[in-house]
């Protein structure tokens, strides 16, 4: 399944939902904030969010700034 | 060196959008050489409230250290900042994930023009604050020290007026005393000197000017000892705040003396 996630291309191998590729790529779910082809994805709903070919996804975290 | 002296007084509070706070200086995490050092100015400073990006994780390397370990948003109030956005709907983008990273709705907004100098762009700003304000946020806006601009964005609603003291970043201090001067007369929300302090004398001024708090973050990180440098700025604000609070002498054009000029020998 091929998604653009944060701008770059990646192939991954196909998914239950979102929650489950949050996971695969190692990220702490409680410390960032996702999007799914524009729209803001809330946290309590990942594992019931699909993930599917072509998707554009982005994640985000907080990090230092003025 | 904690003392009662050196912290602002509990009944000395300012507020915004609800919330109570006794400390007057805000910091920014960015431009520190670590979040260690970055989290030890933030106590240097007694900062209650500090500023945070956001941006896109880093998926090739997910276990890089994280700003939320080291500044704990338990301790502080985070206040997500839309550093890099130059339209309202990149914006509201922005700070509508950091809601959903962090469920804040006080936010700082900044719509910036050019990358050379970062003064605001007061047109779009004005523009996203009202798309931010439609969307449930509390905003505290970044802001040209224009007080036309100011009253505008306070009609449409803003919870604090960031004017700037000089660039983002620049250190020059406050270089428009009298425009700020106007801007806090007739503000009814909360104004705070954002960007261009570089050193404590400027925190002072700023303070002195009868501002509510100010925003500093380059002042502090890139001082040689940015914890020092953040206790000195914690001391400036609140020696700032007295003097404001004490009223000053007025100034004269000529001499006049501490000691009698009678019964000289």
């Amino acid at each position: 399944m091929n998604l653009t996630i944060n701008g770059e291309a990646r192939t991954v191998a196909p998914l239950p939902h979102l929650a489950a590729l949050v996971s695969e790529l190692g990220l702490d779910p409680r410390k960032v904030a996702v999007e799914r082809n524009l729209e803001i994805v809330p946290r309590s709903a990942y594992d019931r969010t699909p993930v599917a070919e072509g998707d554009r996804i982005e994640i985000v975290h907080f990090i230092g700034g003025g | 060196m904690d003392d009662a002296s050196q912290r602002p007084a509990a009944d000395d509070t300012w507020s915004v959008a609800g919330r109570t706070f006794t400390s007057r200086l805000i910091i920014g995490t960015g431009k520190y050489k670590d979040y260690a050092t970055n989290a030890a100015a933030a106590e240097a400073a007694g900062a209650e409230i500090v500023t945070v990006a956001i941006r896109r994780v880093n998926l090739s390397d997910p276990s890089q250290p994280m700003l939320v370990d080291h500044v704990k948003p338990d301790r502080f109030t985070f206040l997500p900042n839309t550093a890099g956005c130059f339209t309202g709907e990149d914006a509201v983008r922005t700070l509508r994930l950091a809601r959903e990273a962090g469920g804040w709705n006080l936010v700082k907004l900044e719509v910036l023009s050019d990358t050379k100098h970062l003064l605001p762009d007061m047109e779009e700003t004005l523009r996203a604050l009202k798309l931010l304000i439609a969307d449930g946020f509390e905003v505290m806006v970044y802001c040209n020290d224009d007080p036309v601009y100011a009253r505008k964005l306070e009609d449409a609603g803003a919870a604090a007026i960031m004017p700037l003291g000089a660039p983002i970043g620049s250190g020059r201090g406050i270089q428009n005393m009298l425009n700020l001067g106007l801007i806090i007369e007739q503000s009814k929300v909360p104004v705070l000197v954002d960007a261009g302090v570089g050193t404590a004398s400027d925190a002072a001024v700023a303070m002195e000017l009868g501002c509510d708090a100010v925003l500093m973050n380059t002042a502090i990180a890139e001082a040689r000892d940015p914890i020092l440098m953040a206790s000195a700025m914690r001391h400036a604000v609140l020696a700032g705040r007295q003097a404001f609070l004490a009223g000053r002498m007025p100034k004269r054009m000529y001499a006049d003396p501490s000691s009698p000029l009678s019964g000289l020998i």
